[in-house]
């Protein structure tokens, strides 16, 4: 009874420590230095990035490393339509075109399982990255393109609403009957199949769900680059970063995702600014230890004050 | 397309094939028998490739004879690999699923920090030697000597290796891990020493296959990744745990990588991927699968 109180307690705290943290990202702009505002702005895309990739690969155990390709497809849609549209219609553009062709790929690829599904994501990521340069430097004749900028401060914003928005799909997908599918999927497949759930569709769709927001994410963030390439936008980086960060944080809790997204990124700024001829060692060094000393991530250890919390966002 | 064509097209498609063979067969013994995908299978071949240069640059020791000295190297590095990361995580890990996936993105770590060890060693510049370049003819078209060299030994090199799996009582245990590791177990086999050397092995043919590389190329501590790609895919094109098959599957590549670069020189790279998407959704066993 006292324990169950003290859940229900700590469950209301969610909604308020959240507004608080919105409150604060708003107002942020106002206060702090430029080099902050996009420090943030990566911070805001690569959370955006490891909790749309895990709204599918966490609860299915299907590891998508596509998510460069989706990415990398909304930072093209941005660069060709340019200032053409605005800047808003730009951005669900990139997100719809992802959605479309991950439901295409969702379609294809139904019948792979485990490590096949994971090598075609790759491939395909690879595919399209060479097909958009082979057709830059034979068709276009160039290979990079310029990208109309739009001001810090629009980015920024535009950056938080994909945030919040992927936060709140993923926080009510864990919650409905998809979220628990897909959980079911990933202990037995064939087990959630004979109970009657249509296991192929809510694959597709919560895949197409999660790559909509790497799409928004790319035009968004091609107009903070100016320039972009295929060897940039479709950087195998973007696939594994988000795996990491997910695995990093602890797949499990959206609020772990959000924790390896932010301290991955600070790191890597720490380290990039500190380090700069070995920053990438130091990375691939981080990257090994935390795979083989933290399976489960900073919120699979059982230290007790993440304990609390975890019991506080389960309860 | 005319004779003299045909064979110009044939004989350096076997050539490269004869070296993704030796690469595939690597990576199949990795990720066939020891299920560790590993992404870093490219940064051994560069390393080979460099341990050969620096030999012969700084020694003065001939490229062929080096192959006896890098082989060994980079075997006992990976062994040390297998033994201190991927056997850790195949005991911690719950399943073999969860153990791809960890080991996979373990290797992705890896591949970062031997890529940028080598950088740090040998710097970021293209390096380069020349041994063996003296021409000689066959029917009609001209071939520098290293290259047939080079072929001539992935075939000697793959064959004794067939033996090896074939006709010998650790060849056996091999291929009884590859099949069914916990059996294997069962009836004797010591796992962890048998999947240790499947993946110090399948480091070592990259090795060597960096070695031979490094005598055709210039190389940069960048050139592992693409080779890494095509030996994925040569690997899932044999069929994952044949080592036969992706020894077929690495000169397939060759020869379809030397058709279409005299069709288009740029498209040979989408073209493996295509084939590669297409064959995992159509045969995923591979085309020696049944």
């Amino acid at each position: 009874m006292d324990d169950e109180k003290k859940r229900a307690i700590r469950k209301s705290y969610l909604p308020i420590f959240s507004l608080c943290i919105l409150a604060l990202a708003v107002l942020m702009p106002c206060y702090v230095s430029p080099y902050t505002i996009i420090s943030l702005n990566n911070i805001f895309m690569f959370i955006a990035l490891t909790v749309s990739w895990a709204v599918f690969s966490g609860p299915s155990h299907y590891i998508s490393l596509a998510s460069a390709a989706f990415f990398g497809i909304g930072i093209y849609v941005s660069a060709i339509l340019g200032d053409s549209i605005p800047f808003p219609v730009i951005v669900i553009i990139g997100g719809l075109l992802s959605f479309l062709i991950a439901i295409l790929v969702g379609l294809s690829s139904l019948r792979l399982r485990g490590m096949y599904f994971t090598i075609f994501t790759f491939g395909l990521s690879e595919l399209i990255r060479h097909s958009v340069q082979w057709w830059e430097v034979n068709i276009t004749g160039t290979v990079g393109r310029i990208v109309v900028s739009v001001d810090a401060r629009t980015v920024y914003y535009s950056m938080l609403i994909v945030v919040v928005l992927t936060l709140v799909m993923a926080y009510f997908f864990k919650r409905s009957k998809y979220g628990l599918a897909m959980r079911g999927i990933g202990e037995s497949e064939e087990a959630t199949d004979h109970i009657g759930v249509n296991v192929n569709a809510v694959k597709i769709i919560s895949f197409a769900t999660s790559t909509f927001f790497m799409g928004t994410a790319g035009a968004i963030m091609a107009t903070r680059w100016t320039y972009i390439d295929p060897a940039i936008a479709f950087d195998p980086l973007y696939s594994f970063m988000p795996v990491l960060m997910a695995i990093f944080g602890g797949i499990g809790q959206i609020t772990g995702q959000i924790f390896g997204a932010t301290a991955l990124t600070l790191l890597a700024d720490l380290l990039l600014t500190k380090f700069p001829y070995y920053y990438n060692l130091l990375y691939g060094i981080i990257l090994v230890t935390v795979i083989i000393f933290m399976p489960k991530g900073i919120m699979g250890l059982r230290l007790p004050s993440i304990k609390r919390w975890q019991e506080g966002e389960a309860g | 397309m005319n004779l003299g064509l045909f064979i110009d097209v044939l004989i350096g498609g076997l050539m490269m094939g004869g070296l993704y063979a030796l690469i595939a067969v690597g990576l199949s013994l990795q990720y066939g028998v020891a299920r560790v995908l590993n992404v870093s299978h490219g940064e051994f071949i560069m390393l080979g490739a460099f341990a050969t240069y620096s030999l012969y640059t700084l020694c003065g020791i001939n490229p062929f004879l080096s192959l006896a000295i890098s082989g060994p190297v980079v075997f006992a590095i990976a062994l040390l690999m297998h033994r201190t990361m991927f056997q850790r995580l195949r005991k911690t890990s719950p399943s073999i699923e969860v153990f791809e996936g960890s080991s996979l993105l373990a290797s992705f770590g890896l591949l970062f920090i031997i890529q940028n060890i080598a950088m740090l060693i040998w710097g970021p510049d293209i390096k380069g030697y020349s041994y063996l370049t003296d021409t000689i003819n066959i029917g009609g078209a001209i071939y520098a000597l290293n290259r047939l060299l080079s072929l001539v030994l992935a075939i000697a090199i793959g064959l004794a290796f067939y033996f090896f799996i074939v006709r010998t009582r650790l060849g056996k245990a091999i291929r009884a891990a590859a099949q069914d590791a916990n059996t294997a177990q069962l009836v004797g086999v010591n796992i962890h020493w048998v999947l240790g050397l499947c993946f110090g092995l399948g480091a070592l043919m990259a090795g060597l296959a960096g070695s031979l590389i490094s005598m055709m190329y210039e190389i940069t501590p960048l050139i592992g990744f693409p080779y890494t790609i095509i030996a994925i895919i040569a690997v899932v094109l044999g069929g994952l745990g044949n080592i036969l098959g992706s020894l077929i599957g690495g000169l397939i590549l060759g020869l379809v990588g030397s058709i279409v670069m005299y069709i288009h020189p740029g498209l040979s790279i989408i073209a493996f991927y295509i084939i590669f998407l297409l064959l995992i959704l159509v045969k995923p066993t591979g085309i020696l699968g049944k």
